[in-house]
């Protein structure tokens, strides 16, 4: 029976090529439109590690108190970084299972090559556990170690890429690089990590990529590299001068992550961050109550409004455009189904139930949804190659369909099409077959 | 024209006539939106910095490592970039206009003010920044050397002997007044600086619509430092003409000066703003586009379900030309329907403008709508309705009054 009213709706979708080109192109459009944005939102909206989102926490404390200056916090008068003092105070305490200060820095890399020039790279200065806390996958050699952090030692790992410019690709486990004038040892290579957003930084580039050289954060103190990200020193906050006023200092410029796998855990933790700022408090440092928050990577995202406003906008736009689409193919195809009131009549005369009726038009629509969903998908394709020319590289890297996108388009257009598709049939399916036949 | 004959045709085609008024609502929501959107942005784009944009080159300059004798090598660098047969000036460093990277600090009037009088943008730069910048001081004088200190990376916070601040940082801190002479405290020093002179305009490093910088874009001071750090941004005017020739020399200029380094991202000023207003621009064309469907697809569901309406009147219609009516009755007939619907339309479509924009407001910090824009969208929407009903209209015209005979 399906199959004949397929053949029924293939009939009499020809029969009246224009209305139905116009009703297919209108869905087809729409869909295209909104599945060109809804990708990009996706991907901006996307969750970077889906495994461990809701165990992974942003930590804040508030280390400016109530006078917060010119800066502004939340509304919680939280910022999104922290100090120096309070990143080693956290990293001393360990009362996380994983955790890890961390801030944005770089380099100019000699190559041992002496006809070629020095590049940029740019890097992060973080605790051993950034790896196995974000899950950061190896290609070669394995993170640096607790040890390591603590002998502040000379060691690097190197993101895919810059192991393929500087080392051709190979195992480049053991060899040394001239970071800056100062030799690092390679001990891991990192496979293709590119989480989108950044999440662990989104003060900078949040959706460009990972840095392509990690060193441990205490070798890069005694360094004296400086950060390449916000650095934000407010209120009363005026630093001593020199590298070692700027660590005692309150400015705010380090990002810290904890792993907290159980609700006991983030219990635990959001405890120990309060008895810390008491404990800051009586000694003086703070002047006010406990402030303190964490943020699960998810609500982390949110927070910071990981997707862009300009993304927004066209989402709301183009899904409205949809509407309009729907409402049209809408008319256009109560338009088609009046206009064959008589064929309705006739096959309800002989017999055919309301219920056939209804089978008949919905697979009607459903055939123009699988169409225009079809028609969406190359629109689709085309939609996002425009945005890749006329949007910035940053951007760039969200204009990719995959298979569940294309998924969601197809289902998307027929479900849409059907539901605008619900009330021509009802009205085809009140067609009185004695009215009709009389009329004729 | 008798309205009555036609309500009542419309009584008994509620619903088609529904859809398209609904289509033409929503079409009149977004299209003023999107039109206010793109006028913002646009405007956005073009906002003049203050400086001589068509004859300055930028580039980040980033030595290996941090070389002890960074003053002098950076001092070098500027004085073989000056004496380059075609430069202007130059300058070293920590920003230029639509980099989105600087420092932002508060100014303030007196030193134990809870909120700063206003936020500023900060630039440093010696005696040559305002002849690099190409900057149009309309108060006051340039800083002179004696003025000029070191500032060795960010966090050396040691005050400068004096500012020279922009128009509107001027009329922000003190209105009405003259500000030239006058002192402020800048982020929260205890020690007040004062303003030696003003510039007409010099906007802030940050771009991005309602992002930061958006609420002070025009509040720039310039503070006179060395910008003694490993990484400084390089600043070159050249005379007109010759940007191409000279940002090639230069950087082999400075190659054959000193080869440990790192030149970073050298580019001309128009480059710059075509980047920090790349996304702006993307918006302004997708919505553009948008648009444009959207017009087409209301414009073809009313021609489609106008020419519905037609085919299924053809009797009528042979019917009212054979008892007399004219062809451009029936042309007026169609026409008036249709802008009965567009007109109850529109109505729903202003209203639904206003509410969105309110909403974009509330949640993206969006400016309100100017009420001229829901106006013109609804002409708009009206000519369009008006314009798609034509060729079902003529249609209708064309049909002969015989067929009342003809028929059944």
């Amino acid at each position: 029976m399906l199959n004949y009213y397929f053949t029924l709706a293939l009939r009499s979708l020809k029969r009246n090529i224009v209305l139905t080109v116009l009703m297919i192109a209108a869905i087809g459009v729409g869909i295209g439109a909104s599945m060109t944005t809804l990708t990009v939102f996706r991907a901006m909206a996307g969750d970077p590690i889906p495994n461990k989102s809701r165990q992974l926490f942003a930590v804040q404390i508030d280390n400016w108190g109530p006078k917060r200056g010119i800066v502004g916090g939340d509304e919680q008068n939280l910022a999104e970084q922290i100090s120096y003092p309070d990143a080693i105070g956290f990293m001393t305490a360990r009362a996380a299972h994983r955790q890890a200060a961390m801030y944005a820095t770089g380099f100019a890399l000699t190559p041992a090559n002496p006809d070629l020039r020095p590049f940029q790279v740019q890097a992060r200065a973080a605790y051993a556990d950034f790896f196995p806390m974000f899950e950061v996958p190896f290609r070669y050699g394995a993170p640096w170690t607790q040890a390591d952090d603590e002998a502040h030692a000379d060691v690097v790992v190197i993101g895919h890429d810059l192991n393929d410019k500087v080392f051709g690709g190979s195992n480049s486990v053991g060899k040394t690089l001239n970071l800056d004038g100062h030799a690092y040892r390679v001990v891991g290579v990192l496979e293709r990590w590119e989480p989108i957003p950044k999440f662990y930084d989104l003060n900078n580039d949040k959706y460009g990529k990972p840095e392509e050289a990690f060193i441990p954060f205490t070798r890069a103190i005694d360094q004296q590299l400086s950060s390449w990200g916000n650095f934000n020193c407010g209120g009363d906050t005026i630093p001593a001068p020199g590298w070692e006023g700027r660590l005692r200092s309150e400015c705010i410029w380090i990002q810290f992550w904890a792993e907290l796998p159980s609700a006991a855990d983030v219990e635990r933790y959001r405890a120990f961050l309060n008895n810390y700022a008491a404990d800051q408090r009586r000694l003086g440092r703070f002047h006010w109550a406990p402030n303190t928050q964490i943020r699960d990577a998810k609500e982390w995202l949110g927070h910071e409004h990981a997707v862009s406003t300009e993304v927004r906008i066209l989402l709301l736009v183009s899904f409205s455009f949809l509407v309009v689409c729907l409402l049209n193919a809408m008319g256009l195809m109560l338009a088609k189904i009046m206009g064959r009131a008589g064929d309705i009549g006739v096959r309800r005369a002989l017999g055919a139930s309301r219920r056939a009726i209804y089978s008949q038009c919905l697979i009607e629509a459903a055939v123009v949804g699988l169409a225009g969903g079809l028609l969406g998908l190359a629109l689709t394709a085309l939609g996002l190659l425009g945005l890749r020319s006329l949007l910035s590289d940053e951007v760039n890297r969200l204009t990719y369909l995959n298979i569940s996108d294309i998924a969601i388009a197809v289902t998307l257009s027929v479900v849409a099409t059907v539901l605008a598709g619900l009330y021509p049939t009802w009205r085809a399916a009140q067609v009185q077959p004695a009215w009709q036949l009389k009329a004729q | 024209m008798e309205l009555r004959p036609i309500l009542s045709a419309m009584r008994r085609n509620k619903v088609g006539a529904i859809l398209i008024g609904v289509q033409m609502a929503i079409t009149l929501a977004i299209l003023c939106n999107a039109l206010f959107i793109i006028e913002q942005r646009v405007a956005l784009s073009k906002r003049p910095t203050g400086a001589d944009e068509n004859n300055i080159f930028v580039m980040g300059n980033q030595w290996v490592g941090n070389p002890p004798d960074l003053k002098a090598k950076q001092q070098a660098d500027l004085a073989a970039l000056r004496s380059m047969p075609g430069v202007v000036d130059a300058v070293a460093g920590n920003s230029y206009p639509m980099s989105n990277s600087g420092s932002t600090e508060g100014a303030a009037l007196n030193p134990d003010q809870k909120e700063p009088t206003a936020l500023t943008a900060l630039y440093f730069g010696d005696e040559h920044a305002l002849n690099t910048f190409g900057l149009r001081l309309i108060a006051g004088r340039n800083f002179n050397t004696e003025e000029v200190i070191d500032k060795m990376g960010y966090t050396d916070l040691t005050p400068p002997p004096a500012i020279i601040v922009t128009r509107t940082l001027a009329e922000k801190l003190f209105p009405g007044k003259n500000a030239l002479g006058q002192s402020v405290y800048v982020g929260g020093e205890k020690k007040s600086i004062p303003i030696v002179g003003i510039v007409d305009r010099l906007q802030v490093p940050w771009t991005q619509a309602g992002g930061w910088g958006s609420k002070f874009n025009d509040n720039s001071t310039i503070a006179p430092y060395h910008f003694v750090s490993p990484y400084a941004f390089y600043i070159v005017r050249v005379q007109p003409g010759r940007l191409a020739t000279v940002m090639k020399a230069a950087e082999k200029t400075l190659f054959d000066l000193d080869r440990y380094r790192v030149i970073d991202k050298i580019r001309t000023l128009g480059e710059v703003r075509a980047n920090a207003y790349q996304d702006d621009r993307g918006l302004v064309v997708i919505l553009s586009v948008v648009c444009a469907a959207l017009v087409a697809v209301t414009a073809f569901g009313i021609v489609g379900l106008t020419s519905y309406w037609v085919s299924q009147r053809r009797r009528q219609i042979g019917i009212r030309r054979a008892l007399g009516a004219t062809r451009n009755a029936i042309i007026h007939y169609f026409q008036t329907e249709n802008f009965l619907i567009a007109a109850a339309g529109s109505l729903a479509g202003v209203a639904m403008a206003v509410g969105l924009n309110l909403w974009m407001v509330s949640t993206f910090e969006m400016e309100r709508l100017n009420a001229g824009y829901a106006f013109v969208g609804a002409i708009l929407v009206l000519l369009l309705g008006q314009l798609a009903v034509l060729w079902p209209a003529f249609k209708a015209a064309s049909i002969p009054p015989a067929l009342a005979t003809r028929a059944a």
